[in-house]
């Protein structure tokens, strides 16, 4: 006892008085809100990177043979090269850093009320974990032959071996970056878990936690649970490359579809991991600007548990003609489908949710409803994946490319867009402007549509993916399937083009915006019962907030306001 | 549906189709079901002065209900769909039909090496054809392949028929196809296989027995790599 008092005392003292000053504070912090703010912005730069690469090998692919603005002419490698990267920065460096570690780091300390993470310097050593595999990953776009093209799914034996790939260095490179990047969310999500475990405001039980909390500890706890076995692969697979081991070499009695297994294991439940923190801020956003009370605050949270579990068992409906024995594809065909239930039920709860409601069509909540709308043609369009005989054909065409950009899409962009703008007056003190605001809404959602739905099309017409020109192949090279082609780019970069609207929404609200309340859009949760931007610790120390409800209490009929915040004694 | 953007020229390529529009007529209902109804309430909901959101727990089994009976639905929808999706895979995947002809196909960085049987129809023979990038085959015969790779992991593909198969080095996959129409049809490369990935281009081409045993002739005797050009 006498000991833990110790050690409080210390951290306490370390937090007090001998914090960093000046730049550094930003740089050494060991602030929950500064290191979120740290992968936001790492997360934010490398997406432009990823938009970029998008907009080079798109104009490659509607314009074959074009010297790209801004790049050049797109060659084989170089093109492998774009599309691989493109995929890595944008599910590990983009959607994996900005969603989880950046919300759930600003978020979850907030939102149960506590001061800090439980681990504030495990929290510091993941983001420099992450900021160096950010570095590593850059670098290896330089290195001679080029960056790694062997897709983000990196199957072997291209990957494994440098006189397949072409890219010794590269290969490499991109693995260590990946497995670095592993290795940082593990230190944060360990963090995640205990903090959530332990550090919550006396009297919020279980079911008090605000589901943005609840789904990304979610999360954290399958990504703990999926990532080993791959982390295994990848050292096996980097002494392949490097030492020259056979791990996934059949002539050295291998086998390449081992990888494979250990990837997808991995691989299928990453979608959940990202895809339950975007919900979870979804519900939060929804819940807020329909006043409403969730439909089923238990059904949403089992639901999540039950497909949790299911993302497990799912993994092999990515390798149904991969050379798997057949009778394996019959297995997972029914775990995939029966995943859609729970899935299915977790968005008919949040459809609920608005019954009843009063609905404010702000740009956080413009952003989480268009997150409902677009994901659940992202939900459907996975079906016909998952039905094995139909997978034969759509399998590695653009219909699974437009699928997964469907889901990653409405998770990763939308979804950080809703919780930006929901959380942007708390983070900075100051307000976003609406009127920018839905202009960058709007022109980010249309565009997006007018991207994918022609590569549906071009999927179902038999354009398979990862083809750099589609010129060599007659059955692709006719007229309708280069119009969509056109279409698809022309309308990627309208979207980006938007995206200037927020940078400069987001400049200007900083400078000149109106300065936010604690409170801009009546809250119950009690991330909104304290300054904003909070101060060092959160709460003033003698205030730390008591829970007495749970998070959802708006329009209740004993109440005047249509809110009742968590921390308002009965 | 699927047909109007490609043409079906085997004879699995109807049921794959037939599964694909099966999905999207039961998914598509859910889909507009619950989009239409999303936005009725966005709608319906808007905030209006004066009107207070209504506090619904959602735990009354009347209320309830408007979950626990879609949730029964969908996974009634889903077994649909398990049920169909398994014998069209059956089919396609898990059987091997008697074949009347035999055919290697071996892929490598980055090209098709197609070994047909000559004039005796019997693979592995000294007059077996070997061609790069070109498969001849009979319409409406039964053809096993043996799909093989020297390298990196292929896939061979011919979107016309709904085949798809990956190549894995260390192994012989099996399979089977029968052509329905006559023409020349593409074989892609669908698993990304290095620089070279793009230019993986192949070629069916589906004869009549006549012309095809002329084709045979003219190629006899064989000699590798005999034809690069039809």
């Amino acid at each position: 006892m006498a000991e833990a008092t110790a050690v409080e005392a210390r951290a306490h003292a370390e937090h007090e008085h001998h914090g960093p000053k000046g730049i550094l504070k930003y740089v050494w912090s060991t602030d929950h809100k500064i290191i979120g703010m740290q992968y936001m912005f790492t997360g934010m730069f490398m997406a432009v990177i990823g938009g970029f690469m998008a907009y080079v090998f798109r104009m490659q692919l509607a314009f074959p043979g074009l010297s790209v603005p801004g790049f050049g002419v797109v060659s084989p490698g170089e093109y492998n090269a774009l599309i691989t990267n493109h995929g890595s920065i944008m599910i590990f460096w983009v959607a994996m850093p900005v969603l989880i570690a950046a919300f759930g780091n600003f978020t979850i300390p907030l939102m149960i009320g506590a001061d800090d993470m439980v681990f504030p310097r495990i929290n510091r050593l993941s983001y420099q974990v992450f900021f160096l595999s950010v570095l590593v990953l850059l670098t290896s776009l330089f290195v001679k032959g080029g960056g790694f093209g062997g897709a983000w799914t990196s199957y072997p034996p291209l990957s494994a071996n440098s006189q397949y790939n072409l890219t010794r260095v590269g290969a490499s490179m991109w693995l260590v970056a990946v497995m670095l990047e592993f290795v940082a969310f593990l230190l944060g999500g360990i963090n995640f878990i205990t903090t959530l475990m332990n550090s919550r405001a006396p009297g919020m039980k279980a079911y008090d936690i605000p589901m943005t909390p609840w789904m990304i500890v979610l999360a954290s706890i399958m990504f703990m649970l999926s990532v080993g076995p791959l982390v295994a692969g990848a050292i096996m697979l980097l002494f392949d490359q490097v030492l020259g081991t056979g791990f996934y070499d059949p002539a050295r009695g291998g086998d390449p579809i081992l990888w494979q297994h250990l990837f997808w294991f991995f691989g299928h439940p990453e979608v959940y991991v990202v895809l339950f923190p975007a919900m979870g801020i979804t519900i939060d956003v929804i819940a807020t600007f329909a006043r409403k009370k969730l439909f089923g605050y238990k059904t949403i949270l089992y639901t999540a548990v039950a497909t949790s579990v299911l993302s497990f068992f799912v993994w092999a409906h990515h390798q149904f003609i991969a050379g798997i024995d057949p009778r394996m594809a019959n297995i997972f065909t029914i775990t995939t489908l029966l995943i859609s239930v729970p899935i299915a039920e977790m968005i008919f709860v949040v459809i609920a949710t608005l019954y009843g409601g009063s609905i404010t069509l702000k740009t956080p909540m413009l952003w989480a409803l268009a997150f409902v709308g677009e994901f659940m043609i992202g939900g459907v369009t996975g079906i016909f994946l998952g039905a094995s005989g139909a997978d034969i054909y759509l399998h590695d065409t653009y219909f699974v490319l437009a699928h997964f950009h469907y889901t990653f899409f409405p998770i990763a962009i939308i979804g950080t867009f809703a919780a930006f703008t929901y959380w942007f007056p708390k983070m900075f003190g100051k307000m976003l402007n609406e009127t920018l605001g839905k202009i960058h809404f709007w022109g980010t959602v249309i565009p997006f549509n007018f991207i994918f739905i022609p590569l549906f099309i071009l999927g179902l017409g038999g354009q398979h993916r990862r083809i750099y020109n589609f010129q060599n192949f007659p059955e692709l090279s006719v007229p309708w399937m280069v119009h969509l082609r056109i279409i698809a780019t022309v309308s990627l970069i309208v979207m980006l083009a938007f995206q200037l609207v927020f940078f400069v929404n987001v400049v200007w609200s900083l400078r000149k915006g109106p300065k936010a309340p604690k409170n801009p859009w009546n809250g119950n949760t009690l991330e909104w019962t304290t300054e904003s931007p909070p101060p060092h610790g959160n709460w003033p120390a003698d205030q730390l907030p008591v829970v007495y409800r749970g998070p959802y209490e708006y329009g209740h009929p004993d109440r005047e306001e249509d809110y009742w915040p968590q921390n308002l004694p009965a | 549906m699927v047909d109007r953007l490609l043409q079906e020229a085997s004879t699995f390529a109807g049921s794959i189709d037939g599964l694909i529009l099966l999905v999207l007529i039961l998914v598509g209902f859910w889909f507009l079901v619950a989009e239409g109804i999303f936005f009725a309430l966005i709608w319906k909901y808007r905030a209006k002065p004066g009107r207070k959101s209504q506090y619904l727990t959602g735990k009354e089994k009347r209320i309830k209900r408007w979950i626990t009976i879609p949730h029964g639905l969908v996974l009634v929808c889903d077994v649909v769909i398990i049920v169909a999706a398994i014998r069209v895979w059956y089919n396609v995947k898990m059987q091997l039909p008697p074949a009347d002809y035999e055919i290697r196909v071996i892929g490598q960085q980055w090209a098709w090496i197609f070994q047909m049987p000559g004039a005796d129809g019997k693979l592995d023979t000294p007059d077996d054809i070997t061609t790069t990038d070109f498969l001849h085959v009979i319409r409406g015969k039964t053809y096993q392949f043996q799909l093989q790779s020297r390298d990196v992991i292929h896939s061979f593909s011919v979107p016309v028929f709904r085949l798809k198969q990956d190549a894995v080095p260390g192994r012989t996959i099996t399979g089977w196809f029968t052509p329905t129409k006559t023409g020349t049809f593409d074989i892609q490369c669908a698993e990304i296989c290095g620089i070279g990935h793009g230019v993986m281009e192949g070629q069916m081409i589906v004869q009549d027995s006549a012309a095809h045993a002329a084709w045979i002739a003219e190629n006899h005797p064989p000699t590798r790599f005999a034809e690069r050009s039809r």
